[in-house]
């Protein structure tokens, strides 16, 4: 099975034309960035607020409560609701619903990322900051923001996981990406194209997060990097809900 | 929404949230008691940790479709078995759990065990009369994250012919019929919120210092 | 000592909790023959159930598990213990679940089948295609009595497309094949009754292919993603949408009489019960099923027991 893999992967003329691999891998990193963006847009900034100004904290949880809607029936729902919008030869009945649904699942680990970093940061740092003067604004920029870098982090990484691994089932609705590699070798009984592509999948996950990783050691603070934050972290995991939530990795699909 | 439906079909409703249960819940079982081994090890041993964790993190990566298609070719089981659907999940489990069980265990403070070493307890008796009760709130909180991860997952076992609640959101897609739709979304959240609680009701029995902070 | 216990408690708990009654077996795949002898790559010696449990498969359409309904319930009415199958997926996919033991009865398409089995199949009339198909099944599989009713793929455009491009038949819409875009289910790019012979028989190839499931091919066509489908003959969406149905002059989709699949083993235990559903089988009462399935959204297996009375079958 590995050797049916491997050619399968080597084969250079499964990496071209539409249906190439090529497209396919595009087409998915696409499909997950611009989820992870739009997501990303939406819930850093509101954590932050909700923990900043500690308003709305219910926010969170609901957020949380997301996590239990099968990603599935989202995604059927979702097609079923907005697909007969679109007329045209066009992608988009296939494309927003997906990336809707991926958008919504990418909420949750950021927006408790962004929540909990931002809430746990040392009150000690913050009073001083206070101390010294700084307005509302200041304190959040310069003290709570890159306090909370390492959560921010742990969010985005849950949630480019579960955007990469989720975006192979929108095949089901008619997306594009790896996830059409599943589909089809599933239907066609193409065990070699449905396991290479799982590979890929993985693959891809784990690049990401690498990359994700190395910029994180870039931006985060070296100071933050110790073994301390993330022992005090664990110890107090169960008491905030969004650490709970963040655990190692998220539901996913 | 043709509420009739529910009551019409209720016998049937209740079976597939069993075969859900089964398929979310075994693999809860058996990951946690393979999980605890192994997060012990990846604590314990210093130079496992790295394979361990990695390990179980590139286990997670592996999209849940190929997972269950790729199963009948690997134990050799028929293609419409729950035992795929099963395997599949306890391994989700497990990538999920080694690292919370590892990460439990090291939080757990030093004082504790220093002073129940210093009592007598021997290695063992220490582990489960000390460490793992103390680290139980943390395990119990990345179960949950696996409990709904998992019966979220299980519902994409529909698409590969084995009987869940996710069949009615297959059956609904396919008619574009709503009624199904919302019956497999909102069964297959109850069923997540059920195993949420009981988890969550089961670790204040054991944990009885803790009080009222299981959020 | 006292934590100790409570310990093992959680595990326990936790075990009773997660299973429940303890005489259902999750590990046990749920049906008889699997667990047994064949692997998934042996065809010969596949497994059978022991006599009693018959599983009727079913593909990922409604109309497959309408029939697997009225199998399932017509064997049922003869005191055999069957029951049908949630829906396996494609062909590919639920011919593997009967050849190793997990499903005994399958309804199938005479055409669809025989193309399946042998890419060079010329048959095509019903008769012809039926004798071919006998000659080309697995040693230990049969086909019971094929039935009047008959489910052809078909290629089927819109109105607005059939007038725009003045389509009569698939050799039509080759001439035109790069603007034409279509939707069908994934498995119609590699099938013999798919891409591969629309390119074989009519020199046919798409600008672009929409790899749907079974609603979704209807509302690509009806919104205009595609401008032409792969339905199946009876799917009632066709009449509701004023969709046309393409002539096939080179009959790529042949014929194909709805036709129970069995294993071997099993033939005697099903074969007079089914072929009573094959005698009452007509495309016009499968067409009216399909619709209350499809479009009245009644379950598949109320329908099924409906025509199985009115029929005098159960």
């Amino acid at each position: 099975m590995i050797n049916q893999i491997w050619t399968w992967l080597t084969d250079g003329a499964n990496w071209s034309g539409d249906d190439g691999i090529t497209h396919r891998l595009v087409q998915h990193l696409w499909y997950s960035g611009l989820s992870l963006l739009i997501a990303g847009v939406i819930a850093l900034p509101l954590g932050t607020w909700i923990a900043h100004s500690g308003r709305a904290s219910w926010l969170v949880t609901a957020a949380n409560s997301l996590r239990a809607v099968p990603s599935l029936g989202l995604l059927f729902a979702a097609s079923m609701l907005l697909s007969s919008k679109f007329t045209g030869d066009t992608d988009l009945p296939y494309l927003v619903p997906s990336i809707i649904v991926l958008t919504i699942l990418a909420i949750p680990p950021l927006l408790a990322g962004a929540y909990s970093g931002v809430r746990e940061v040392d009150p000690a740092a913050r009073d001083a900051a206070r101390g010294m003067g700084m307005t509302g604004g200041e304190v959040l920029r310069q003290v709570e923001l890159p306090n909370a870098l390492p959560l921010i982090f742990s969010g985005l990484r849950s949630a480019t996981l579960q955007v990469i691994a989720t975006a192979t089932i929108a095949a089901y609705i008619g997306l594009g990406g790896l996830g059409a590699f599943l589909r089809d070798g599933i239907a066609l009984n193409e065990y070699d194209a449905a396991a290479g592509a799982s590979v890929l999948v993985a693959v891809l996950a784990l690049a990401a997060d690498l990359l994700l990783g190395v910029v994180q050691r870039l931006v985060v603070s070296p100071g933050l990097r110790t073994t301390r934050t993330r022992t005090r972290r664990n110890r107090r995991a169960d008491a905030t809900p969004a650490a709970a939530a963040l655990g190692p990795t998220n539901a996913r699909s | 929404m043709d509420w009739s439906y529910v009551s019409d079909h209720w016998s049937q409703i209740m079976e597939r949230a069993w075969q859900h249960t089964i398929l979310a819940g075994v693999p809860l079982v058996l990951g946690l008691l393979i999980a605890l081994p192994l997060g012990w090890l990846a604590a314990r041993v210093r130079w496992l940790k790295p394979p361990l964790l990695g390990g179980s993190g590139l286990l997670y990566t592996i999209p849940s479709l190929a997972l269950f298609v790729l199963m009948p070719v690997v134990l050799g089981t028929s293609i419409i078995a729950r035992v795929n659907v099963i395997v599949a999940m306890t391994i989700y489990t497990l990538a999920l759990l080694v690292r919370t069980v590892a990460d439990a265990l090291e939080a757990v403070p030093n004082a504790a065990t220093q002073a129940a070493t210093a009592m007598g307890y021997a290695p063992a008796r220490r582990f489960l009369a000390v460490d793992l009760p103390l680290a139980t709130p943390v395990i119990a909180s990345g179960l949950r994250v696996a409990a709904v991860s998992n019966v979220s997952i299980v519902s994409v076992a529909s698409l590969i012919g084995v009987s869940n609640l996710g069949i009615y959101l297959t059956s609904g897609y396919d008619r574009q019929y709503w009624t199904e739709i919302w019956v497999g979304l909102v069964s297959c959240i109850l069923l997540a919120i059920v195993f949420d609680v009981i988890i969550q009701v089961v670790t204040r029995l054991l944990t009885p210092w803790q009080k009222a902070c299981v959020a | 000592m006292k934590r100790t216990l409570m310990a093992l408690a959680a595990v326990v708990t936790l075990t009773v909790t997660g299973c429940g009654g303890g005489d259902d077996n999750p590990l046990q795949s749920g049906t008889g023959g699997g667990a047994g002898g064949g692997s998934a790559s042996s065809g010969a010696g596949g497994g059978s159930a022991p006599a009693g449990a018959i599983k009727v498969g079913a593909a990922d359409f409604p109309e497959s598990q309408l029939l697997a309904q009225l199998y399932a319930g017509a064997l049922k009415a003869k005191g055999v213990n069957a029951s049908a199958t949630d829906p396996i997926g494609a062909r590919e996919a639920y011919l593997t679940a009967l050849k190793d033991g997990s499903i005994q009865v399958m309804p199938e398409y005479t055409g669809s089948l025989l193309t399946y089995l042998d890419k060079s199949a010329t048959a095509k009339d019903p008769d012809q295609v039926y004798a071919a198909l006998k000659t080309k099944l697995p040693a230990n599989q049969v086909v019971l009595d094929k039935s009047a009713a008959e489910d052809k793929n078909s290629m089927v455009v819109s109105k607005k497309t059939a007038d725009k491009y003045q389509l009569k038949s698939i050799a039509d819409l080759a001439k035109h094949q790069n603007d034409i875009t279509v939707a069908a289910p994934p498995e119609f790019k590699g099938r013999e009754q798919g891409l591969v012979g629309l390119k074989s028989a009519y020199g046919f190839t798409p600008k672009s292919f929409r790899p749907l499931k079974s609603s979704a091919v209807v509302q690509a066509l009806k919104n205009g993603q595609a401008d032409a489908a792969n339905i199946f003959s009876t799917d009632p969406a066709i009449a509701e949408n004023n969709f046309v149905v393409l002539d096939d002059p080179k009959k790529l989709f042949g014929s194909d009489n709805i036709v129970p699949l069995v294993a071997k083993a099993n033939e005697s235990q099903v074969s007079a019960a089914l072929n009573a559903v094959q005698a009452k089988l007509t495309t016009q009462n499968l067409s009216e099923m399909l619709k209350q399935v499809t479009v009245d959204k009644k379950d598949p297996d109320k329908v099924a027991e409906d025509f199985l009375k009115q029929q005098g079958l159960a």
